[in-house]
C-alpha cells in the first residue's frame, strides 16, 4: 500500500521523487514508469492481435469453400468489422506506442516519458475500449456489422452495437491523443544535450511524425463518429438526402481520417526498420537527411490524397485526376526510403538475424504493397477494383507484412534490452521463415481473386473463386498457427533465454545500446552529454545516473 | 515547500488516479450506449461514470497542484506542460474542423446537388436554399437564427472576457493582485453570461423558431456547432473559475503561473472558435 499512501501525498516523498521499484499489482494499475506503461502496451497489443486473429480465421474458415459453412452472413459481416477495428486500433497502433514508451527515453536520454501520470491513463483506457467492443458481440443486434469503415447509412441503422463502438472509438481516441501529445513533448523537450533533432534517431522521427498524425486526425474521427451517433438517434440528417445531407460527406470526413491513419500504422515502421537494417549490415543509415524529410513529406500528403478511397463514389473528374495524382506522388519519398534501405544494405557487412530477417522481409513485402497502391491509384483502374480482393490483398501487403513484421522485427530486436535475456535464434527464424511462407500463400492468391472480380466483404462466393479462397484458408491458418511459435519463444526466452549482454548486436550504435541489460528500472534520471552522429549514432557518452 | 537545487524532470510516483479514469470512462461509455438506446440502467452508468470522474479529477489536480506549490515544477516540467497544453488545443482545432467541414460540404456540395435538375425527379419541390427549408426529413416549419441581435450581443461579452482576461494577465505579472482577482473574476462573469444568453438563444429557438436538431442541415449544423462550442466556454469557465480561486489562496506570482495561461490559452481558443461561427453560422 506504499504505492498508494505515497501517491496520494506526493510532497512528502524525497528529493527525486524515485522509489524503488514498486511491486504486486499496483506497479502495473498505477504505473508511471516508462518501461511497465510500454510492457502493458506491448501485452495489450498482442492480446488484442489474437483476438483480431481468431476473427480472421472465423472469416477465412467460413470462406473455405463457397456456400454458408458456420456463419450467418449477420455474424460474418460482425466479424470482418471488429477484426479490421481491433487490429487496427487495438494490434498495431497500441504496440507502436508501447515500443515508443519503451524505446523513446532510452533513446534519447530521457528519465521516462514528459508526462508519466497520464502516460498510465493512456494506457489503461484501452482495456475499458476493447471491452466495449467485446461487449457489443453480446447485445440485441450484434456487433457493429458495417466494415471497420463504419460507412453511413450502414452505420446510422445498426443496432446498439454501432453505438458501443462509437463509444469504444472515442475511448480509444482519447487514448491516442493522449498517447501522441506525450510522445511529442518527449521528444522535443527531454533530448538529453547533444541529442539534436537533425542526429536524433529515425525511430524517434517517425514517432514523432506519426504523432502529429495522430494529434491531427483523431478529432476528426470522433467528430464523424459523433455525427453518426446524433444522425441515429438525435434527428440530424449529416448523412440522409431527406434533409440536407450526404452519404458522401460520412466518406469524406473518415478518410479525411483514415488516409494519414494508414502512415500512422506506417511511418513507424520505416523507423524501426532505419535501424535494423544499419545495425545487421554494420553501416550507417544512407541518406539520413533524406529520410527525415521523406518521412515528413509522407505526412504531409497523406492530408492530400484521401479521396482516392472514393473514385466510385461520384466526384467531378477534375478531382478524381487531382486526388490520382497526389496519391501516385506519395510514391517518390517512399521510394527514397527503399533506396536508401538498399543503400545501407549494399556492400554492409550483412548478417541475418531474425530482426534482420523481419526487416528485409518487410522491404520486399511492403514494397509489393506499395506497388498495388500505386495501381489503385490510378482512378481508371481502381474503379474496376474498388471493394474487391485486390484491396484486401494491398492493404495486407502494408499492414501485416508492413506494420506487423516490422513489430516483430522491433520485439526481437530489442527483447534482450527490454528483458536481459536473448530469445531462441533458431525459433525466431522459423517464425520468420514460416510466416513469410504462409502468409504470402493468403494473401497474394487474393490479388487474382480481386482481379477476377470477387467482392471483399461477403461469406459466400461463386464456385470459380474457390481453388484461391482454399488457399487463403489454408495459409491463414498456418500463418496463424506459426505466431505460437512466437509466443512460445518468448514466454519461454523470458525465464529461460540466455543472458544477454549490453550490446548483443555488433552493429547497433544508438543510446538504448549504451547502457546495462536488461535497461535499468529508472535509467537516465540524470541526462548525459552525448556526441552524436545522424540516426542517433552515440560517439560519446559522459555522465547519466541510473537507478 | 522546499526548493529543488537538482536538474531531476520530475517524474511522478505510482499514482491511482489514472486507472479511476478509466474506470469513469468506461461506465460513461457503457452507460450512454445504454441510455440511446432507452435501456433505463444506462442512467444509472452515467451518473456514476460522472462521479468517478469528478473524484478523479479532484484527486489528479490536488496532486498536481501540491507538487507545483513544493516547487517540484521548474522550467523544463513548464516547458513540457506548454507544449502539452499547445498540442491539446491543437486536437481541439482538428475536432471543431470536423464539423465546420460539414457545415462547408452542406453549403456548398449536397445542399445545391440535390436541387438541381437531376434530383428534381427524387424530391420535386425540393429547393436548394440556405436555410435549408424543404426536404422529406424535414416535418416542421422554421425560421433561421439572425446574426444581429442576441449572437452579436455575445460575440461582444466574449471578446470582452477576452480583453479582461488579458487585463488581468497583465495585473498578474505586474503584481497588482487586485486588477488580477478582478479581471480575472469579471472573465468568468462575462464567461458566464454568454452561456446564460446562449440557453436564452436556444430557448427561443426552439419554441419560437421552431428549431431543433431534427430541422434539416441547418438546424443540425446550428445546433452541433454551438453546442460544442457552449461546452467548451463552460469548460473554459469551469477552468478559470478554479484557477480564480486558487489566485484568491495566493498559488501564483508573476514567474510562476502556467495554470492561469493554460486555461487563457484555452480561452482564447474558445473566443476565435466563436468568431469563425459568427461568420459562417449566423452571419452569411
Amino acid at each position: 500500500m506504499t504505492a498508494i499512501d505515497s501517491a496520494l501525498q506526493p510532497a512528502h516523498d524525497t528529493a527525486h521523487g524515485h522509489h524503488a521499484k514498486p511491486s504486486g499489482i499496483t506497479r502495473w494499475l498505477f504505473a508511471t514508469n516508462h518501461k511497465d506503461i510500454g510492457s502493458l502496451y506491448l501485452w495489450f497489443a498482442f492480446s488484442m492481435f489474437i483476438f483480431g486473429g481468431v476473427l480472421a480465421l472465423c472469416i477465412r474458415a467460413e470462406l473455405f469453400r463457397p456456400g454458408l459453412q458456420f456463419w450467418q452472413p449477420e455474424l460474418f459481416n460482425q466479424f470482418t468489422t471488429l477484426h479490421g477495428l481491433i487490429m487496427v486500433f487495438g494490434a498495431i497502433m497500441p504496440a507502436f506506442t508501447g515500443l515508443a514508451n519503451w524505446m523513446l527515453p532510452l533513446m534519447i536520454g530521457a528519465p521516462d516519458m514528459a508526462f508519466a501520470r497520464m502516460n498510465n491513463w493512456s494506457f489503461w483506457l484501452l482495456p475499458p475500449a476493447a471491452l466495449l467492443l467485446l461487449i457489443s458481440f453480446a447485445v440485441p443486434g450484434g456487433a457493429a456489422a458495417a466494415g471497420w469503415t463504419l460507412y453511413a447509412p450502414l452505420s446510422t441503422q445498426m443496432g446498439m452495437g454501432m453505438d458501443l463502438t462509437i463509444f469504444a472509438i472515442h475511448i480509444m481516441g482519447v487514448s491516442s491523443i493522449m498517447g501522441s501529445i506525450n510522445i511529442i513533448v518527449t521528444i522535443l523537450n527531454l533530448r538529453a544535450p547533444g541529442m539534436t533533432m537533425m542526429k536524433m534517431p529515425m525511430f524517434a522521427w517517425a514517432s514523432l511524425i506519426t504523432a502529429y498524425l495522430i494529434i491531427a486526425v483523431m478529432p476528426v474521427l470522433a467528430g464523424v463518429v459523433t455525427m453518426v451517433l446524433t444522425d441515429r438517434h438525435f434527428g440530424t440528417h449529416f448523412f440522409n438526402a431527406a434533409g440536407g445531407g450526404d452519404p458522401v460527406l460520412y466518406q469524406h470526413i473518415f478518410w479525411f481520417f483514415g488516409h494519414p491513419e494508414v502512415y500512422i500504422m506506417a511511418l513507424p515502421a520505416f523507423g524501426i526498420v532505419s535501424h535494423i537494417i544499419p545495425t545487421f549490415s554494420r553501416k550507417p543509415l544512407f541518406g539520413y537527411t533524406s529520410m527525415v524529410y521523406a518521412t515528413s513529406s509522407i505526412a504531409i500528403l497523406s492530408f492530400m490524397v484521401w479521396a482516392h478511397h472514393m473514385f466510385t463514389t461520384g466526384m467531378p473528374a477534375t478531382a478524381q485526376l487531382f486526388f490520382m495524382y497526389a496519391t501516385m506522388l506519395i510514391a517518390v519519398p517512399t521510394g527514397v526510403k527503399v533506396f536508401n534501405w538498399i543503400g545501407t544494405m549494399w556492400q554492409g557487412s550483412m548478417s541475418f538475424e531474425t530482426p534482420m530477417l523481419f526487416a528485409i522481409g518487410f522491404i520486399c513485402l511492403f514494397t509489393v504493397g506499395g506497388l498495388s497502391g500505386v495501381t489503385l491509384s490510378i482512378a481508371a483502374i481502381d474503379i474496376q477494383l474498388q471493394d474487391t480482393y485486390y484491396v484486401v490483398a494491398h492493404f495486407h501487403y502494408v499492414l501485416v507484412a508492413g506494420a506487423l513484421f516490422s513489430l516483430f522485427a522491433a520485439v526481437y530486436y530489442w527483447f534482450p534490452k527490454m528483458t536481459g535475456r536473448m530469445y531462441s535464434e533458431f525459433w525466431g527464424k522459423f517464425h520468420f521463415w514460416w510466416s513469410l511462407l504462409w502468409f504470402n500463400v493468403t494473401f497474394f492468391p487474393m490479388h487474382f481473386l480481386g482481379l477476377a472480380g470477387m467482392p471483399r466483404r461477403i461469406p459466400d462466393y461463386n464456385m470459380q473463386f474457390t481453388d484461391f479462397n482454399t488457399m487463403a484458408s489454408v495459409g491463414a491458418f498456418c500463418f496463424g498457427l506459426g505466431q505460437l511459435i512466437f509466443f512460445a519463444n518468448m514466454l519461454h526466452s523470458l525465464r529461460h533465454g540466455r543472458p544477454a549482454a549490453a550490446k548483443p548486436w555488433e552493429g547497433a550504435d544508438t543510446l538504448e545500446w549504451q547502457i546495462a541489460t536488461p535497461a535499468p528500472y529508472h535509467s537516465f534520471v540524470e541526462a548525459p552529454d552525448l556526441e552524436v552522429g545522424e540516426n542517433g549514432r552515440i560517439d560519446a557518452m559522459h555522465g547519466g545516473k541510473h537507478h | 515547500m522546499h526548493n529543488e537545487t537538482s536538474h531531476h524532470y520530475f517524474v511522478p510516483d505510482p499514482s491511482r488516479w489514472p486507472i479511476i479514469g478509466a474506470v469513469a470512462l468506461f461506465a460513461l461509455g457503457l452507460g450512454a450506449s445504454f441510455t440511446v438506446n432507452g435501456i433505463a440502467a444506462g442512467k444509472f452508468g452515467l451518473l456514476l461514470g460522472v462521479l468517478i470522474l469528478l473524484w478523479m479529477l479532484f484527486g489528479w489536480f490536488g496532486d498536481v497542484i501540491r507538487e507545483s506549490l513544493s516547487g517540484r515544477y521548474q522550467r523544463r516540467e513548464d516547458a513540457s506542460f506548454r507544449w502539452g497544453m499547445s498540442w491539446f488545443i491543437f486536437s481541439e482545432v482538428m475536432f471543431f474542423a470536423a464539423f465546420f467541414g460539414a457545415l462547408f460540404y452542406v453549403r456548398t456540395i449536397s445542399v445545391p446537388e440535390l436541387g438541381n435538375e437531376q434530383h428534381q425527379l427524387l424530391y420535386p419541390g425540393f429547393a436548394a436554399s440556405w436555410p435549408l427549408a424543404t426536404g422529406p426529413g424535414i416535418s416542421a416549419t422554421y425560421q433561421a437564427m439572425g446574426p444581429w441581435g442576441l449572437p452579436a450581443v455575445n460575440t461582444l461579452i466574449l471578446l470582452s472576457s477576452g480583453a479582461t482576461l488579458t487585463w488581468a494577465h497583465w495585473g498578474l505579472l505586474s503584481g497588482l493582485r487586485w486588477r488580477l482577482v478582478f479581471g480575472l473574476g469579471l472573465t468568468v462573469v462575462l464567461g458566464a453570461l454568454f452561456l446564460g444568453l446562449q440557453i436564452y438563444e436556444y430557448a427561443h429557438a426552439m419554441n419560437e423558431l421552431g428549431l431543433s436538431l431534427a430541422s434539416g442541415a441547418y438546424g443540425m449544423t446550428f445546433f452541433m456547432l454551438t453546442g460544442f462550442h457552449g461546452l467548451h466556454v463552460l469548460l473554459g469557465a469551469i477552468m478559470l473559475a478554479v484557477v480564480w480561486l486558487r489566485v484568491l489562496r495566493g498559488h501564483f506570482n508573476a514567474e510562476h503561473h502556467f495554470a492561469f495561461e493554460a486555461a487563457a490559452w484555452y480561452w482564447h481558443f474558445v473566443d476565435v472558435v466563436w468568431l469563425i461561427l459568427f461568420v459562417f453560422v449566423y452571419w452569411l
